[in-house]
């Protein structure tokens, strides 16, 4: 006879199939919570779930959205992934995403008159050095102080907010803004390159690309990436190997603050084009969900950054169609991390059901 | 200066201090017990929004703040079962808490926004959070299920080898915290504000989590940073309604600040990291090793 309730075991090796699998059960548990809410809030949940995940990508404008969208989140994700594999918990992305904007626009804001090739690299040099140092930070305190970087991290956040929304009414306010929130634009040369005339998409998307590419070499390739996995998974045999932590630690936090701080400047000089208080709808924190999502790999973080970019979209078209406020999209993002968290036992443990008789 | 001003900045200092004391003690005994919940804020709102759509359907205020912690309870329940019992990373679960939370509250509060209801008054509430945060000072340090509560969060391979569920333990802390943030929310909605809006608690988990830290985890300093944390605001009006030019961000930001200072100081000297901050915060806790 076995016993009624299945009893944990850890496994001796996670499941690589499991890992395969564990987002694509988030996602499928995800979109049918999210069609039981739609029917108790009294929608067809078939006509719902076509709003919210078919329609917003039905046209090449959708299309190119959902890319514009996708790519902070991936950006942003692929860097976390440097901490993440470490088992650094750096959450204040959006922190470094803010500061990259600053360091970036404010050099877009100095040349604001000026036209020339050497403007746009200039400011994501700026861009990613503002993240750079933004996530430098909580990497000193930790080396330095042993302070615990979850909450630096995080702190630093809300300090960086506060410092854009100073400059914005301050200093760097618009002359001509007629008293709004916002800077003057950046000039036509600060402006990232569309892909597609008409299209919102632009090049910082490339750039995205290029960088995961770069990072899954790093990973794949390299002595640092393999540092970085073996502290992650065992930090005494990572010591005992003479790796150096520190280094790591710095490495780490500087290339995803670097990573986030180019996203927050691709935001800024790509679609929205000067600064202002809401640059971000929270990328940094979401982009969380898509390195979990995504297994921390470069393949696995493109899908899943597609993937949340479209709970944005649909919950746009949700909030237009429907009349739900955009919110609901947050709610989607907290479910599927719920339930990968949750199933995320799979990989590293197992289910067994002990024999009693 | 004269009295009456100076005991008008008082009371409106208690008033608008009173939701940070309550989540920040919440947090404090679910940090205690060796878990970081990161919802406060996500449990907040859905206290705020269930506790203002239930005193708007029935007019009751006792119903309004039972059904606001039955909330939190659920929050915190579900961050306890995925946290304690699939063992999931706590910092990400906590996140997704705070977004879903959110999310949630957007979505049943929409028809909400803008109905006029008739505000509490805070009193109650303000004497309450004092005697709170007295209350688990004296749990923590003057009785056994306190002392087996703060061995939980320091070692809980000892407290199990004892004989103490840690699991069990955990999960009342948990929805211990969960309640009070429902609560520090469901006061903002009804007695504070009182009305409803998205996104209302306005960042007041995040400024109680920085709280904790900032109290190094002991019950009575919640009080303290509490006061200085929200103190700070009410001045920083003040201020600019006499149209002192001072740009009010650097107040707004003075707590995250206060909160980094405080942890380098404390996580310098390796005794001191100590004796403030729970040693398994964060750790699973596994049995079957």
């Amino acid at each position: 006879m076995n016993s009624l309730f299945p009893s944990i075991v850890s496994r001796s090796q996670s499941s690589g199939l499991m890992n395969f699998f564990v987002p694509i059960i988030s996602i499928v548990l995800t979109l049918i919570t999210g069609s039981i809410i739609f029917v108790l809030l009294g929608f067809d949940p078939v006509y719902a779930l076509y709003t919210f995940f078919i329609s917003p990508i039905s046209s090449t404008y959708g299309i190119s959205e959902l890319f514009v969208k996708a790519t902070p989140l991936a950006l942003i994700a692929i860097g976390l992934s440097y901490c993440f594999k470490n088992n650094i918990y750096n959450i204040g992305a959006e922190g470094q995403l803010t500061m990259g904007a600053i360091f970036g626009g404010g050099i877009g804001l100095l040349f604001h008159d000026t036209n020339a090739f050497w403007l746009l690299p200039l400011m994501i040099f700026a861009g990613a050095i503002g993240g750079a140092l933004w996530g430098l930070i909580p990497a000193i305190l930790k080396t330095k102080f042993n302070t615990n970087e979850i909450l630096t991290s995080l702190m630093l956040v809300y300090v960086a907010l506060f410092i854009l929304d100073y400059l914005v009414v301050g200093p760097w306010k618009d002359p001509f803004g007629y008293s709004f929130p916002k800077s003057r634009p950046f000039s036509e040369s600060g402006r990232m390159p569309l892909l597609f005339d008409g299209l919102r998409v632009h090049f910082g998307l490339i750039i995205t690309l290029f960088l995961i590419f770069i990072s899954w070499f790093i990973f794949s390739k390299t002595i640092f990436g393999f540092q970085l996995k073996v502290s992650g998974y065992s930090p005494k045999a990572a010591r005992y190997a003479g790796f150096n932590q520190t280094t790591l630690v710095f490495f780490a936090f500087a290339i995803c603050g670097a990573f986030a701080g180019i996203a927050g400047l691709a935001e800024v000089s790509g679609p929205i084009g000067l600064l202002y208080r809401d640059i971000s709808p929270n990328y940094g924190f979401t982009a969380i969900i898509v390195a979990f999502l995504g297994r921390l790999h470069p393949i696995g973080i493109i899908f899943a950054s597609l993937v949340i970019a479209l709970t944005y979209l649909g919950a746009e078209d949700a909030q237009l169609f429907l009349q739900i406020p955009s919110a609901v999209g947050f709610i989607f993002q907290g479910l599927v991390l719920f339930y990968l968290l949750g199933a995320e036992l799979l990989i590293n443990y197992k289910l067994t059901y002990k024999k009693l008789l | 200066m004269n009295l009456d001003l100076i005991l008008g900045i008082l009371q409106i200092v208690l008033i608008a201090t009173t939701p940070l004391v309550f989540a920040g003690i919440g947090e404090l005994v679910t940090e205690k017990s060796g878990v970081l919940n990161l919802g406060v804020e996500g449990m907040m709102l859905v206290g705020a929004v269930s506790a203002f759509i239930i005193l708007v359907i029935t007019g009751s205020y006792f119903l309004a703040f039972f059904v606001s912690i039955l909330s939190g309870i659920i929050m915190s329940g579900l961050f306890a079962f995925l946290v304690l019992f699939l063992m999931s990373n706590q910092i990400a679960t906590g996140l997704a808490l705070t977004i879903f939370g959110i999310g949630l509250s957007s979505m049943l509060g929409k028809q909400y926004i803008g109905t006029p209801i008739d505000g509490l008054s805070p009193w109650f509430f303000v004497i309450f959070s004092f005697l709170i945060v007295f209350l688990v000072s004296y749990f923590f340090y003057k009785t056994k299920a306190g002392l087996i509560l703060r061995a939980v969060g320091e070692s809980h391979n000892s407290a199990h080898a004892l004989g103490y569920s840690v699991i069990k333990i955990r999960f009342l802390s948990i929805i211990f915290g969960g309640s009070m943030c429902a609560l520090a929310g469901s006061y903002i909605s009804i007695c504070y504000a009182p009305m409803w809006q998205e996104g209302m608690t306005a960042g007041r988990g995040w400024i109680a989590l920085a709280l904790v830290v900032f109290a190094t985890w002991k019950p009575e300093r919640v009080l303290i940073g509490a006061y200085i944390f929200g103190g700070v605001t009410i001045l920083q009006m003040n201020l600019q309604a006499l149209g002192l030019r001072f740009p009010g961000q650097f107040f707004s930001m003075a707590p995250y600040v206060a909160t980094i200072i405080v942890l380098v100081l404390i996580s310098s000297n390796k005794l001191r990291i100590k004796l403030s901050a729970p040693a398994s915060l964060t750790i699973p806790f596994y049995k079957g090793r």
